[in-house]
């Protein structure tokens, strides 16, 4: 089954490599993965679906541990959160055909964020299977171009997903992270 | 720095002059910080500026001919002194040729740091001359590296290396260092530049849940057998296992890169299991109804097939690394922790296990074992390996020797009939499997341990891919001796082609050049052993020259390896000597 984790990593280059070479060298097959910044400057988050089971999940949380710059591996696929997803969807639209696409727009809550001649672009955000929806009901139309970020997941309530670290590391990590001037 | 205060007295102001350094004089200085001694290395364009700063240090430089040679040399020290060995090189083709080294390493769990030059960072990036992405192409086979750009970042950076290649599970750390990173200055300060590792966590230990669990099993099992790997050695915790075994009458038997962990003498001990092991011992495995995995990973070597591995066993596993949890074979209990303290921990509270029924059964289990040893065969007239290895053995009992081998054949017989009895006195290339290792590994181990009589036992095939270091050993004035076991062939190749490819020996022989001759042209003694009546003299002899001795054993071309678990088949399905005496129609 898909296993979603929540994976803090220090901001320093070449670590999305180190973790991305992690599943392809123990063949671990990635379902999807984004990477962004956090509340603090000096950690990335991952968020990875990954098709496992439970053993193959919890050698993963072990073999990312394994990695000198993780700083923080949970595996929430069982905890209440929110996932989302964002896609951007062009569909043809010609003159008689737009309004049926804006009203299916609406049905599923995505906006229109450019209208051309032929065309609409869409925005949604949501879980995997409310964009699988909208897309389906828009082929017919003729989708001309689509990309899906991937999900980004965060657990419900107050418990969350942060990195407790010294406040040493977190000045000296900020510093490097300057000097370099890059993210993962 | 400085007094404190807030005067600044004159004698202050030359104290931050001093600390003002170039980053190829704090290379050097956090070396010897770390208390290295000696580094195997071989210079180029882009660790130049490194070189240029080594005199200024006490550190003592070998000079390698290859830099392959180099990571055993350093993998070698490592696994000879417990102590992390250092191999430094220059880029593009000096940073590639180590790969090799690298990965023995990390297979191994052996502590080395890697010290490469790299173009300028000016340059990265724009294929520029000797430049590769090393930090890239070693990823997979380091425990950590690192690509450092600024002189200031070289303490901290080399701290954390040392500190991650030696803790925890150890492994080799990479640290690649621009050129103009080795010429700009910066000021030094070592004590304010402590690893900053946030994420790094080599000190688990166990929930005194997992222990209750674990003691309970033990003191609960009828036929328990310990499985002692590698990790006893890193861990440093021989005297625990021998107390474990002691305390609790349960027999051990041991991983290839675990031999030397628990005496070959002890009453308890059952010797090697796996591929190689005895028959009896890896049924013992399969019969057991509890297995204690200790400091080793259930490599596929030593389980064969997973499906029908220990079927009765409840399965409890001592290990540093989490990731190697339920990895190969399913638990019952894992302890996750340093080896050491884990049984520190469980021997007050463990008791004696009655299992005389057990140990009695295995002895049985022996059965005509010793009549198909080859010791025990008629004599021929044939000189077989296994005769080389015993009469060496035989030879150097008692003393402080190390032997290190190569991959193949001779390992395997090496393994079976040298019995040693300390910890880090057979040095191997296990996980790997990395021929060429020996001669490098050795010439490592005998920088290490200049006291003790360092044997090198390698085939003549895994000899020819690293002899160029015969040169270094020579330059060094290394003695060490070398036990060619010469069989014309690559032989545990050669050995699979006869049992699974039905004897077509495609591209096996070997011709050799003459050893003999050729450590002459090195300076190097030298003898060449054709009988077993030769052995012993030609052993003496060469323990009693001051030099190197290179001893070509000509041997038994078309000997095999056994017993042998078939790769993929069940450790109970052995393929076992062929025994003249009682199976005379199917000896040839």
């Amino acid at each position: 089954m898909l296993k979603t984790f929540v994976v803090h990593v220090e901001n320093k280059p070449g670590v999305l490599t180190r973790v991305a070479s992690l599943f392809r060298r123990r063949a671990f097959n990635i379902d999807s993965l984004t990477v962004g910044r956090t509340e603090k400057p000096e950690v990335s988050r991952m968020t990875i679906t990954v098709d496992a089971d439970r053993d193959q999940a919890r050698r993963i949380e072990a073999s990312l541990y394994k990695l000198v710059n993780v700083l923080l591996v949970e595996d929430i696929t069982e905890e209440p959160a929110i996932t989302r997803d964002l896609a951007m969807i062009k569909v043809a639209a010609q003159h008689d055909q737009r309004s049926h696409v804006l009203q299916l727009a609406n049905v599923f809550r995505a906006r229109v964020v450019d209208v051309a001649p032929d065309s609409v672009i869409l925005e949604i955000t949501g879980g995997e299977d409310k964009i699988d929806g909208l897309l389906e009901v828009l082929r017919p139309f003729g989708v001309l171009e689509m990309v899906r970020t991937g999900i980004v997941a965060m657990r419900r309530g107050a418990k969350s997903s942060t990195v407790p670290a010294t406040e040493e590391f977190h000045e000296v990590a900020a510093e490097t992270a300057e000097d370099d001037g890059q993210s993962v | 720095m400085g007094l404190g205060g807030g005067i600044r007295t004159h004698s202050d102001g030359e104290d931050v002059a001093d600390m003002i350094k170039t980053g190829s004089q704090i290379i050097w200085e956090c070396l010897e910080r770390e208390g290295v001694k000696h580094v195997f290395g071989y210079p180029g364009g882009a660790i130049l500026p490194a070189y240029d700063a080594l005199k200024q240090s006490q550190i003592h430089h070998v000079l390698v001919r290859h830099e392959q040679g180099a990571t055993h040399m350093a993998d070698g020290y490592a696994r000879a002194s417990g102590r992390t060995g250092v191999a430094v090189a220059t880029s593009g083709p000096g940073a590639t040729n180590m790969v090799t080294g690298i990965a023995t390493a990390m297979m191994d769990s052996s502590p080395i740091v890697c010290i490469t030059g790299q173009v300028g960072s000016k340059l990265i990036g724009s294929d520029a001359f000797q430049e590769t992405d090393i930090t890239g192409v070693t990823l997979p086979i380091t425990k950590h590296n690192y690509l450092v750009t600024h002189a200031s970042q070289l303490a901290r950076t080399l701290r954390e290396a040392f500190y991650v290649a030696s803790s925890g599970r150890p492994g080799p750390v990479l640290v690649d260092i621009t050129k103009d990173a080795q010429q700009s200055s910066c000021e030094f300060d070592w004590e304010s530049a402590k690893p900053q590792l946030p994420g790094y966590r080599p000190d688990l230990s166990p929930t005194q849940d997992d222990y209750a669990k674990a003691l309970k099993l033990i003191q609960a099992a009828k036929r328990p057998v310990i499985l002692a790997g590698h990790g006893i050695m890193v861990s440093g915790a021989m005297n625990e296992v021998r107390e474990l075994a002691d305390r609790t009458g349960i027999p051990v038997t041991l991983t290839l890169l675990g031999i030397g962990a628990f005496p070959a003498s002890h009453p308890l001990n059952l010797g090697m299991m796996g591929m190689h092991g005895e028959a009896w011992v890896n049924t013992t495995i399969q019969e057991a109804d509890l297995l204690i995995a200790l400091g080793m990973r259930f490599d596929d070597r030593v389980t064969g097939n997973l499906k029908t591995y220990a079927p009765k066993a409840k399965k409890i596993q001592v290990e540093i690394d989490p990731s190697e949890i339920n990895k190969n074979v399913k638990l019952d209990v894992a302890l996750i922790g340093d080896l050491r303290e884990v049984l520190r921990e469980m021997l007050p509270r463990l008791q004696p296990v009655d299992c005389s029924e057990w140990r009695a059964y295995i002895d049985g289990l022996k059965g005509e074992t010793a009549v198909r040893d080859i010791q025990n065969l008629p004599d021929s007239g044939h000189l077989y390996a296994a005769h080389v290895i015993n009469d060496l053995w035989q030879e150097t009992r008692g003393g402080d020797v190390v032997v290190v081998t190569d991959v193949g054949q001779h390992q395997m017989w090496e393994a079976q009939y040298f019995k040693h009895e300390a910890a880090r006195s057979l040095i191997t290339s296990g996980g790997l499997g990395t021929m060429g290792f020996a001669l490098p590994a050795a010439i490592g181990v005998k920088v290490a341990r200049p006291e003790a009589e360092v044997w090198v036992v390698v085939g003549d095939g895994g000899f020819q891919m690293t002899m160029a270091e015969l040169a270094t050993m020579v330059q060094e004035n290394l003695k060490i001796n070398i036990a060619i076991i010469n069989n014309g062939y690559l032989g545990m190749v050669r050995q699979w082609q006869e049992f699974f490819y039905d004897r077509n020996y495609e591209s096996t022989p070997l011709l050799s050049p003459n050893f003999a001759k050729l450590a002459e042209a090195f300076g190097i003694r030298s003898s060449v052993v054709k009988e077993r009546r030769q052995v012993v003299p030609a052993v003496q002899a060469a323990r009693r020259h001051d030099g190197p001795v290179l001893i070509d054993f000509q041997v038994e071309q078309e000997d095999s390896v056994y017993p042998m678990v078939a790769a993929g088949a069940g450790l109970h399905e052995m393929i076992r000597r062929p025994n003249p005496l009682v199976e005379t129609a199917e000896d040839e």
